[in-house]
Parts: structure tokens; C-alpha cells; sequence
């Protein structure tokens, strides 16, 4: 078919025209309310990431690896460099749970400044309140926490679909493409080492805190106050754990924004950041403070409440197909 | 001239198409081989950004829609009861045994952990909040009655000393005793996972372009899975009496295209509706990649939209199979892009597939068409008169 200027305004014009007119309807008529938003787990545990106290060591890297048997990555156009000695992962990946990435901008005089600066930043799982990856799983093998509100994967569920990795918002879990017997890799904040009364390994190592350990409500209250506090004031910064025993550091305080990422992002984490460059820079992607988990699961509930509707649309249909059948039987004996 | 029934064309099987649809399953074969023994990686450009590549988007999304030809003819002549339609049954659902149960064979090939796919029906591992998990079960429960549907062209076909030695015929009897208990389910099972498919989505959220995400996914879905399955019945006929001198379905496809038409009106109004209620519209017309997508999409549905509404277009063979190769188009991108192409997951994520990934698509449609011209060669599934000449395009 051929659409001239003219045509395709007049059908531009007609399906506005048409659409108008249902547009009404079809806004008022939303199918269906979200579920019900989840809520944070008494014990919930958590981490707080500031980035202006991350010097990009990378010792969380290697700690994550040696805590988590994983190996040692290196990108092919890196292999020459590191001659395999040295750990290069560039983002999370079916063998490395978590990594420190930088932002650079322009000249990258000045650390945590968006323009001409540059900045650190640590990706892994953020152990969300109300995690798209369990929502979507068909076989439960993401499981949270009732306690604690850890988010871990267990492989011998697990089929492989990787609707969980399609379906995070944050693109955490990672299948291992490159395995005959793949698996999901993501951080469960080493919930082993904490059975053991440990601390998660990247924050056991940190040397400056910027992974802090600790409940989240705690770190909630840490976050909101270094916040509060005025930029450049010398302050106490923990190390390891929140309220642990372990000797505390002074440094100027950075200069952060206002925005506590994590908080209420996708119905809310267990993993605060606070930094200096505005979080979508840092790969820290918007998103709205409802979890998509509970739109899904909101049309679910709608429909399959009770399974009322598909039995009955069964019992109708089964009730018509008959009727159907038993007339056609006289013209064809076949079905 | 003898009456018209169910008959198997006749003819050789081993034709040339077969031969050269042949190759193409072997060379998928090969590397399917290559994917169970190096893994995901060695033949498909999954990543982690984007997960699912062409074999979920394409054999299992676009592919259960174009098998839904047997759920689209069930619904009208059993349901609301239009037994002119009749002589289309049989041949709309081999195609959707065909599709369903090759989409099976596609996920197979997907799941990177297929050893523990039997765990989806373990009781303690059930998740009822997963949308997949539904749509897990509804198709392969659905497979399964499209088989038990389909079963009765076997048993017409085995010779009678074999029927008795098994007692198949009270098998046969009662097939067709509760056969209205299969079909009713038969309706049901691809309502539920059709719209499911769309339900996948809403998971999406921003990952998704809002010229696709909606929370009408479910609906558009829907009807896009009946509005394809009634365009493979069309296309499907005519390509066949064509191909084999078969007569021609005209005065039933005629009637049929005026509700594809309507169905087609309706999914178009939902998803401008839903733009404009969004306030999305000016998406449309943005000029970008996505933008285009769009409107490539909508010009497909458009097209068939004009032809069948009209008197005309849906009374002439020629222009039916058109609006019909459209509309499988439109309603194929329309799956692709939402599934893919509209997806985004940001980081710098790209996803183009690989051949081999691409081969083994090809493969698994290659199969599906050899199957089916067995199939229909040797089985009871088309309409023809006994005096008809033998097949000689394939």
C-alpha cells in the first residue's frame, strides 16, 4: 500500500480521532492495582556505599573472589597486560559478584565532581525490599530472607530461564554464558561468612568504610546523618561494621547529593549509596519507588484470583464445546 | 465426484524442499550439539544485558502465536459454534501442534539449566506469583491437548487388526466421548499463557520503551495471538490449495477476514488508547530507532486492517494472503520488539544475534515445515475430494 501526504494525514487525523475516543475509557479503566508493597524485614541487614570515601582499591573485589571461590577475570583486550595475574573484571559477570567502576569526566582533576572529575562507584546485588528476580522465578530458587532480607540464589532449583536477570532492574544476577554447566552468580552478602558471625567480605576489608556494614535502619540514620552535616566538616567515619568494634577514621566530609539512592528506588533496598556525582552517571539507573515485582503480580492476583476466573471461564467454555461438538457430530463424524 | 472429507494428500516424501529444509535442520542440529557441549556462549550472543535472545523471542513468542491457528479455529466453531468453518480444523491444528511443541524443543535448547526443568512440576518449588511459572505449565499442558486433539487423525489411519490388537477403538470412543472436555481446555489453556505472554513484561518496567509497556500488555497480547492465529489459517489455505489443486476455502476465509479485521480494530484502538492515555504518543512520532519500529509495526497492521475491512480486499484470494503475510509480520515485530528490540537495559548493553544462534531458529521452522508436509501427506488432515490430482509444487 502507498500512502501519500495527504492520505497518511487524513489516517493520522482518523486514528486520532478514533483514539480520542477511547482513550477515555481506556485511562480510567486500568485493569488492575499493584499488589500491595512489600515491607522491610525487622533484622533487615544492609550496606552503606559512599562513594567519596572509596579510593578504588579494590580489595572488596579480590575479597569477594577469595570469599566466594571465584576466579580471576580478565577481558580479552586486557589478557596481554595483566598476564593473568591480575583480576580485571570491568562489570559483575558470571564469575565476579562484585567490582568498583569509575566515572570520568574531561580532565578528571577533582575526585566526586561530575564535571573534569571523576568517581568510584560498586556495583552488586542491592537485596531489594520487594525483588523483581523472586517475583519472576518460576521454581523459587531466589528466595529472601525472612529475617535478615538476604536475596539468595539456590542453583539446584534453578532451571536456567534467566527471566531474573531479564527482569532486575538493576541488572545483577549474571548467568555464566561462557559454562557448559552455567550457573546464576550474585551476591548473597556472604550470608555463609555471616552464619559464622563474620562480616560480608567487602565490607570486612574495606580500609575506609565505604562499605559499611550494618542493619539497615541503621544505616538509614548514618545516611541521613552525613546528609545533614555541612561538606568539608571533619566527621567519624566507621569502619567494617556499623557500631562495631573497630577503630573509627576522621576525614572531611564530601560533598553529597541530596539524593540518598536505594532508599526508594524499585520499593526500596538494603543497600544506601551516597555520592558526590548524580547516581545516573554512575550507572545507578532512575527508577520510580515501586517495584515493577508488585505491577506483575497485581494483574496476576487480579486474574488468577482463587483460580475463580479460569475455572469458570472453563466450566463455560467446556459447557459451550459440547453443545458445539454434539451439533457438529450429524455433519462430521471426526472431531 | 466423491464427497469432500479429510484425506491424506498422497505422493512422495522425499521431495527436493524436503532435501533442502533437510540441510538446515542438520546444520541447526550441529549446532545445538555445539551448545550442549560448550554451553550458551559458544553459539548464541546472549549476555547478561540481554538474556533471552531470537529462540525465546522468536521460537517461543512469535512461534506459539503463529501455532495459535488450532486455539483461533477451536474458538470459533466450537465455542461460538460456526461449523462452516469445519474443513479448516484439522489443518490449523497440526500447525499449532507443530508450533507448540517445537517452542518446547526451543525452550529446551534455551534453559541454561534444562537437567532441572522437571522441577517446574515439583510442588515445592512452585512460584505462584511467577508469571513464567503459568506459562510454563499452561504450554505444556496445552502440547499436550493439542496432541490428545490431534490424536484421532492417528487412529483413523491405523489399519483395523492393529486398532483391535490394542483395543483403540475404545480409545477412539472415548476420544470423541469427552473430546468437548479437550477442547474446552484447548480454549482456555492459550487465553491464559497468550495473555501471560504480555504479562511477562509488566515486570519490564523502564527496561521496556513505553510505546510498548502498557498494563494492557496482557490484552494486546491476546489479541495478537488470535489475529496471527487467523492469519495462519488463511495463509495456510490458500498456500495449500494452491500448492496441491486443492479447492478453494474462499467462501469461508471471506467471512473469517472480516473478523480478523474487527479483532485488528480493536488491538490498534487499545494500543493508541493506552498511549494517549499515557501520555506517549509524542514517542510516535520521536524520529528515532524505536519510533520507527513503531511505526513500521503499525503500518503492517494497518495494511491488512484496509484490506480485509473492505468488501473488496477480503473477497479476493490475492489480497487476503497479503493482509495475512502483513499481519504475521506486524504481529511478529510487535513480539520481537517488545521481547527485544524495545528493551534497553542500559550500560551500553547491544544484542544482535549470532549465525549459529540465527541457524538453529532456522532450523527448528525448517523442521516444523517438513513436519508438516509429512504430516499432511500421509495423514487425514486436509479437505479434498478423492479423485483430486497428487501435490506436485512440494
Amino acid at each position: 500500500m502507498s500512502i501519500d501526504l495527504s492520505r497518511r494525514n487524513f489516517l493520522r487525523g482518523a486514528a486520532a480521532g478514533a483514539v480520542t475516543a477511547v482513550a477515555a475509557p481506556v485511562a480510567e479503566a486500568t485493569p488492575f492495582g499493584p499488589r500491595e508493597p512489600k515491607q522491610l524485614p525487622p533484622k533487615a541487614v544492609g550496606m552503606l556505599y559512599d562513594s567519596t570515601l572509596c579510593v578504588g582499591c579494590k580489595a572488596c573485589v579480590s575479597a569477594c573472589k577469595q570469599a566466594n571461590g571465584m576466579p580471576v577475570e580478565q577481558p580479552a583486550h586486557l589478557a596481554a597486560w595483566g598476564e593473568g595475574t591480575w583480576d580485571m573484571a570491568e562489570d559483575i559477570s558470571g564469575h565476579t559478584l562484585n567490582v568498583i567502576r569509575v566515572y570520568q569526566n574531561g580532565t578528571m582533576e577533582q575526585k566526586d565532581r561530575e564535571k573534569d572529575g571523576y568517581a568510584f562507584v560498586k556495583r552488586h546485588c542491592l537485596h531489594c525490599v520487594d525483588p523483581s528476580c523472586i517475583s519472576v522465578c518460576p521454581v523459587s530458587a531466589m528466595r529472601k530472607d525472612p529475617e535478615t532480607g538476604i536475596v539468595s540464589h539456590n542453583p539446584d532449583a534453578c532451571i536456567g530461564c534467566r527471566y531474573c536477570v531479564y527482569g532486575c532492574p538493576f541488572n545483577v544476577p549474571q548467568y555464566q554464558f561462557d559454562e557448559t554447566f552455567g550457573q546464576i552468580a550474585k551476591c548473597q552478602f556472604c550470608n555463609h561468612l555471616q552464619k559464622q558471625g563474620k562480616l560480608p567480605a567487602c565490607c570486612d576489608v574495606c580500609p575506609t568504610g565505604a562499605s559499611l556494614f550494618g542493619l539497615v535502619t541503621d544505616l538509614q540514620a548514618e545516611a541521613e546523618r552525613r546528609l545533614a552535616a555541612k561538606p568539608g566538616e571533619m566527621y567519624t567515619f566507621a569502619r567494617g561494621k556499623l557500631g562495631g568494634d573497630r577503630p573509627s577514621h576522621e576525614a572531611p566530609l564530601g560533598e553529597y547529593q541530596p539524593h540518598l539512592y536505594g532508599e526508594k528506588e524499585s520499593g526500596g533496598t538494603q543497600v544506601r549509596y551516597l555520592t558526590g556525582v548524580p547516581h545516573e552517571k554512575l550507572g545507578l539507573p532512575a527508577l520510580p519507588d515501586h517495584s515493577f515485582a508488585a505491577v506483575s503480580e497485581g494483574m496476576q492476583h487480579t486474574l488468577y484470583k482463587g483460580m475463580i476466573a479460569p475455572l469458570a471461564l472453563l466450566g463455560g467454555l467446556v459447557f459451550l464445546a459440547r453443545r458445539g461438538v454434539k451439533s457438529h457430530h450429524d455433519e462430521d463424524p471426526s472431531s | 465426484m466423491s464427497a469432500l472429507a479429510h484425506r491424506p494428500l498422497g505422493g512422495r516424501i522425499l521431495t527436493k524442499p524436503v532435501f533442502i529444509l533437510g540441510f538446515f535442520v542438520l546444520l541447526g542440529a550441529y549446532f545445538i550439539a555445539r551448545r550442549f557441549i560448550f554451553g550458551l556462549g559458544d553459539v548464541s550472543h546472549m549476555s547478561n544485558g540481554y538474556p533471552l535472545g531470537v529462540w525465546v523471542a522468536i521460537d517461543v513468542v512469535v512461534g506459539t502465536a503463529f501455532g495459535c491457528g488450532g486455539y483461533a479455529m477451536a474458538l470459533l466453531i466450537y465455542i461460538f459454534n460456526r461449523n462452516t468453518y469445519h474443513p479448516l480444523m484439522r489443518p490449523a491444528l497440526l500447525g499449532g501442534v507443530f508450533g507448540y511443541t517445537l517452542a518446547g524443543l526451543a525452550v529446551m535448547i534455551d534453559l541454561g539449566r534444562y537437567w532441572n526443568a522437571f522441577n517446574l512440576l515439583m510442588p515445592w518449588y512452585a512460584q505462584l506469583n511467577s508469571v513464567i511459572f503459568e506459562v510454563a505449565l499452561c504450554v505444556m499442558a496445552y502440547t499436550t491437548v493439542l496432541w490428545i486433539e490431534f490424536w484421532p487423525v492417528f487412529l483413523e489411519r491405523m489399519p483395523p487388526a492393529f486398532k483391535q490388537r490394542f483395543n483403540l477403538e475404545k480409545f477412539q470412543a472415548f476420544l470423541k466421548r469427552y473430546m468437548f472436555v479437550f477442547i474446552g481446555l484447548g480454549v482456555l489453556l492459550p487465553t491464559m499463557h497468550q495473555s501471560s505472554l504480555g504479562s511477562v513484561l509488566l515486570v519490564m518496567g523502564s527496561k521496556l520503551s513505553p510505546l510498548w509497556y502498557t498494563a494492557w500488555l496482557p490484552l494486546l497480547f491476546l489479541i495478537s495471538a488470535l489475529t496471527m492465529g487467523y492469519s495462519v489459517v488463511l495463509l495456510e489455505s490458500t498456500l495449500v490449495s494452491r500448492a496441491f489443486r486443492l479447492p478453494s476455502e474462499s467462501a469461508l476465509l471471506t467471512p473469517l477476514s472480516r473478523i480478523v479485521a474487527g479483532l485488528l480494530a480493536l488491538f490498534l484502538l487499545i494500543r493508541f488508547g493506552a498511549l494517549l492515555a499515557g501520555g506517549h504518543l509524542n514517542l510516535v512520532f520521536a524520529g528515532d530507532r524505536l519510533s520507527s519500529l513503531f511505526l513500521i509495526e503499525t503500518a503492517l497492521f494497518l495494511a491488512p486492517l484496509f484490506i480485509l475491512a473492505s468488501p473488496g480486499g477480503r473477497g479476493s484470494q490475492r489480497w487476503r494472503f497479503l493482509a495475512a503475510v502483513s499481519l504475521l509480520a506486524g504481529g511478529s515485530l510487535y513480539r520481537i520488539n517488545a521481547y527485544l528490540m524495545a528493551v534497553d537495559p542500559g550500560n551500553g548493553w547491544v544484542y544482535f544475534p549470532s549465525a549459529p544462534e540465527l541457524m538453529i531458529t532456522v532450523g527448528v521452522v525448517c523442521l516444523e515445515i517438513m513436519l508438516y508436509l509429512f504430516f499432511i501427506k500421509t495423514l487425514p488432515i486436509l479437505h479434498g475430494s478423492a479423485n483430486q490430482s497428487h501435490g506436485r509444487l512440494l
